[in-house]
Order: structure tokens, then C-alpha cells, then sequence
């Protein structure tokens, strides 16, 4: 930020640029809290028990709200750290490509390089994608009805009787 | 200012940006509600608010967001308070916290930081630990399960939106948003949008992926009205739910603004020597892609929940990987990098 800064003087440091991110970190709770005591001053407040039950369509809330929910979203979650974390590996390959390319016996390496990185990554992809744990709505495996404990001979004589 | 130090004339000034991207924030708000009103009423064949302010129901935003400034604060007994009300501030400042990398025109920036883009990335993801607190926190059981496909979706389509941004580092070399910017000068031709087949790929992956992360139509899972009654945000009145509507609207123009400095030429006009309003320049890019994402948003129908992972899973993800690799040896075939 060198808005107000005269020119010629030196840019700001890496502190500086950061100590701008702490300064919109910090206007953004004090317009925050502006905006909640306005509405604060403006509004009425008249609670009663029954406006602050749970919503749930008008009826009687039934039980906690923290339940159980589908266990895709934790896998969904488990994704997304592996492949997230790929990203972060990516990005200083791209700030460097074209920079160590033209670097003799380095070129080649850097290509080469992030194409097994990628490859490793998708080989991890297509083996979720094979079992399956991509799909939303996950295929049972097929279990073959458990075999009778009685002996196939003595059920048909049985059946004979 | 005469007497005042580097470092007081570095605080005012980035509090005086921050205010500004606030300001900018909450005027997304207001204008990009009307306009969403005006643009869905055109395709629904209506005409959308007409009377407020008489022209074309121009004032509806701001009435309605008085109208919000009045309306009671309700925490609900079951909900956990410091949570519940942490929550929307948090979503805000994730929204905020981004805007600080936007590059307006050449040295019109708040912050102009080496890791610019990785950095816009890094802060607005806060805002699916936003999401997923403010469903938590509100103890209610459409606030948890729009919570959770809201994060779901979220970090899902965060992976092939930052994907499709890395071939434009390949080419640039760096991810100071104002040197992304810089590389695409002279024309729309050099727009990296047009450099090659693989970007204009990437290009089309990102605005698909910045639709799905802002949680709008037909990617608006977390919110589904008919069955979720409001998603995440169910439980929250007033000023708080503004907060949400807010950042929600203030991500639109954000990912649009992100979509224009990385693949559009960002401030450079079309033309080359049309250059004279960077600013405007930008925004109009901006705006142009808000209305693209309106006119998606209006015009196809909801997807399921299964479709969205298929969509960012099995294809997103696989053709952004390819994009990658496509532009490097794009690069190395087309002797870019001598």
C-alpha cells in the first residue's frame, strides 16, 4: 500500500504488506461491531420462550440437532486434504517453471518431475474412483446369500419326508 | 499529513483501503441484489421490483437493507452462543480479507503481497469454516445439514478453481497478483484467456468451479429453499443474516473480479491504448461475469448432490490436471521459454 506515501520513498517491506492484512482484519471487526450496534440501537427486542426454540417447520424441536450425518462428507473431507495439499505442492512448481526451464540440464527435470508428481497423485485418484468412493451413492459389495450349515444331502432328504 | 510518520501514513492508508473494500463489499450487496432481481424478472418473462425509487425499483436493496437494520435479534436458547455469533463476522472477514490482493490499477492495491493469488485463496476458504461454525452453532438440523453440504462443496470445488488458475502461474512465473495482471498486457489477444486451447479451458473450469463456491444456482446445494427451508443460515435474523448476504454477494463480484485479473487482462482494455480507466475497466469485466452467472444461475436447473461430486471429481478435476500439463508443453512446443 503506497497510496498516501510520497514518491521516492521505498517500498513497503514484506512486515509492511503484511501489517495491512492485520489492519483489514482488524477494520473488519470494527465495522462489524458498527454495523451490530446500529441494529442493535434501531431494533426491538422482545423475546419470548417460544421464538427462541429451533426452528423446525413450526413443531416442538425433537431431540438434539447434532446428529449423525452421512459419513461421505468426512471421506468428501479426507479428498480434499489430500488434494488440496497436491495444489499447495503445485504452486511453487508453477512460480519456477519458467524461470529453471531454460536452465541447461534442468529443464528436463523440472518438466519431468511434476509429470510423476502428477502421476503418483492420479494414480491415488483413479484408485478411489475404482473402489468407488467418489461416487455419492456407494455401491454395496455383492455378498453371495451365507451358505447353509446343514449338508446339502440331508436338507433334500429331509424335503423327501 | 505533514507530520506524520511511515509508518502512521502506511496505517491510515490501509485502513483507508480497507474501509474502501468494505464500502465496495456492501455496495456488491445492494447493487448485485437489484440487479439479480432485475436480470431473473427479463428471463422469467416480468419485470422484478418497479416501484421503490420509482426508475426501475432502483432503491429495493437499500430499502430492504433498512428494513433488515430494524428487524429483531434472535439467538436461539438451543444454539451455542459464542459460535452463533462469532460465525457471521467470521464469513465476512474471510470475504474481506481477499479483497485486500485485488490489483484496481497499476499500484492501486492494499496489499501488494508476493503470494497475492495463494494468498486470496488461503483467506477465503475461512469461509467454509464459517459456514460449517454458523450451521453448527445453530443447533438445528437444516442449519447442520446445509452446513455440511455447503463445506462439502465448498472444499470440493476449491480444488479444481485453484487448479485452473495454475497454468496462468506457469505462464507468468509469479503470483503477485499486479505481475499476473502485467503479463497480459497489449490487447485482448494477449488475455491469457486466448493464449492457448488449454487456458481457454482452464478459463471456462474456473468460472464453473467460482459458481459451485459461491454456492449459487445450479450449485446451490447448501441453501436448497424446498427442502433445507434456508441451509445454514435458517436460525439467523436481522444484522447477523445480513452479514451472510453480504459476503455471499460481495464472493460473487469477488470471484468474477479474481476470474478478470487472472484469465481477462484485469485492468487492460480489449483494445490496446483504451487503457485510460484501469479501475472501471476491471469492473466492468466484473460485472459482465456477475451477469453471465446470473443469466446460469436463472436459466439451468438445480443439480443433485451426486452430480455435483461426479461433476468436480471425475471431470473437473481430471481436465484441470490435464490443462496443467497441456500448458507446459504448450510452453516448451511454442519455444516461449526459448
Amino acid at each position: 500500500m503506497n497510496l498516501l506515501l510520497p514518491p521516492g520513498t521505498a517500498t513497503p517491506s514484506l512486515v509492511a504488506d503484511y501489517a495491512t492484512v492485520l489492519i483489514f482484519i482488524l477494520v473488519g471487526f470494527v465495522f462489524a461491531g458498527i454495523a451490530l450496534g446500529v441494529a442493535k440501537l434501531l431494533r426491538p427486542s422482545n423475546p419470548s420462550p417460544a421464538k427462541l426454540t429451533t426452528y423446525e417447520c413450526g413443531e416442538l424441536p425433537t431431540g438434539s440437532s447434532w446428529v449423525r450425518f452421512n459419513v461421505r462428507f468426512y471421506l468428501v473431507a479426507l479428498f480434499f486434504i489430500v488434494f488440496d495439499v497436491e495444489v499447495i505442492f503445485l504452486y511453487p512448481w508453477a512460480v519456477v517453471f519458467k524461470q529453471l526451464y531454460p536452465v541447461p540440464q534442468l529443464g528436463a527435470l523440472v518438466f519431468w518431475e511434476m509429470i510423476i508428481f502428477l502421476a503418483i497423485l492420479s494414480v491415488g485418484l483413479a484408485y478411489v474412483w475404482v473402489k468407488g468412493d467418489l461416487a455419492w451413492v456407494k455401491k454395496l459389495v455383492d455378498r453371495t446369500p451365507a451358505e447353509s450349515a446343514t449338508p446339502a444331502v440331508l436338507e433334500e432328504e429331509v424335503s423327501a419326508q | 499529513m505533514g507530520g506524520m510518520s511511515d509508518q502512521g501514513l502506511h496505517v491510515t492508508g490501509a485502513a483507508l483501503m480497507a474501509t474502501l473494500m468494505f464500502t465496495v463489499m456492501a455496495l456488491c450487496a445492494i447493487v448485485f441484489t437489484w440487479m439479480e432481481r432485475k436480470v431473473a424478472g427479463f428471463i422469467q418473462s416480468r419485470y422484478g421490483p418497479m416501484y421503490t425509487g420509482r426508475w426501475q425499483g432502483w432503491a429495493q436493496a437499500v430499502a430492504d437493507m433498512l428494513k433488515i437494520l430494524g428487524k429483531e435479534d434472535i439467538i436461539p436458547a438451543q444454539a451455542d452462543k459464542g459460535l452463533f455469533v462469532f460465525a457471521p463476522i467470521l464469513v465476512l472477514l474471510g470475504s474481506l480479507l481477499a479483497w485486500a490482493a485485488i490489483p484496481w490499477s497499476p499500484g492501486f492495491i492494499a496489499a501488494d503481497l508476493d503470494l497475492g493469488l495463494f494468498y486470496i485463496f488461503a483467506v477465503s476458504s475461512m469461509v467454509v469454516i464459517g459456514i460449517l461454525m454458523a450451521g453448527w452453532a445453530s443447533n438445528n438440523k437444516w442449519a447442520l445439514y446445509g452446513a455440511a453440504r455447503g463445506a462439502a462443496q465448498m472444499v470440493s470445488y476449491e480444488i479444481p478453481l485453484a487448479l485452473a488458475t495454475i497454468p496462468v502461474i506457469l505462464n507468468v512465473g509469479s503470483l503477485n497478483t499486479q505481475d499476473i495482471v502485467i503479463a497480459q498486457q497489449g490487447g485482448m489477444f494477449n488475455w491469457f484467456v486466448f493464449h492457448d486451447p488449454f487456458l481457454f479451458i482452464a478459463f471456462w473450469m474456473y468460472f464453473i468451479a467460482s459458481i459451485a463456491e459461491t454456492n449459487r444456482g445450479p450449485f446451490d446445494m447448501p441453501e436448497t429453499e424446498s427442502e433445507l427451508v434456508a441451509g445454514y443460515h435458517t436460525e439467523y435474523t436481522g444484522m447477523r443474516f445480513a452479514f451472510f448476504f453480504l459476503a455471499e454477494y460481495a464472493n460473487l463480484f469477488l470471484v468474477a473480479i479474481i476470474a478478470s485479473v487472472v484469465f481477462l487482462g484485469g485492468w487492460w482494455a480489449p483494445i490496446p491504448g483504451l487503457d485510460f480507466a484501469p479501475a472501471l475497466t476491471l469492473v466492468i469485466k466484473g460485472v459482465l461475469l456477475v451477469f453471465l452467472n446470473m443469466w446460469v444461475r436463472w436459466t439451468l436447473p438445480r443439480v443433485r448432490v451426486d452430480q455435483l461430486m461426479h461433476l468436480c471429481w471425475k471431470v473437473m478435476i481430471p481436465v484441470t490436471l490435464l490443462c496443467i500439463v497441456g500448458s507446459g508443453l504448450w510452453m516448451i512446443l511454442s519455444g516461449e521459454l526459448g
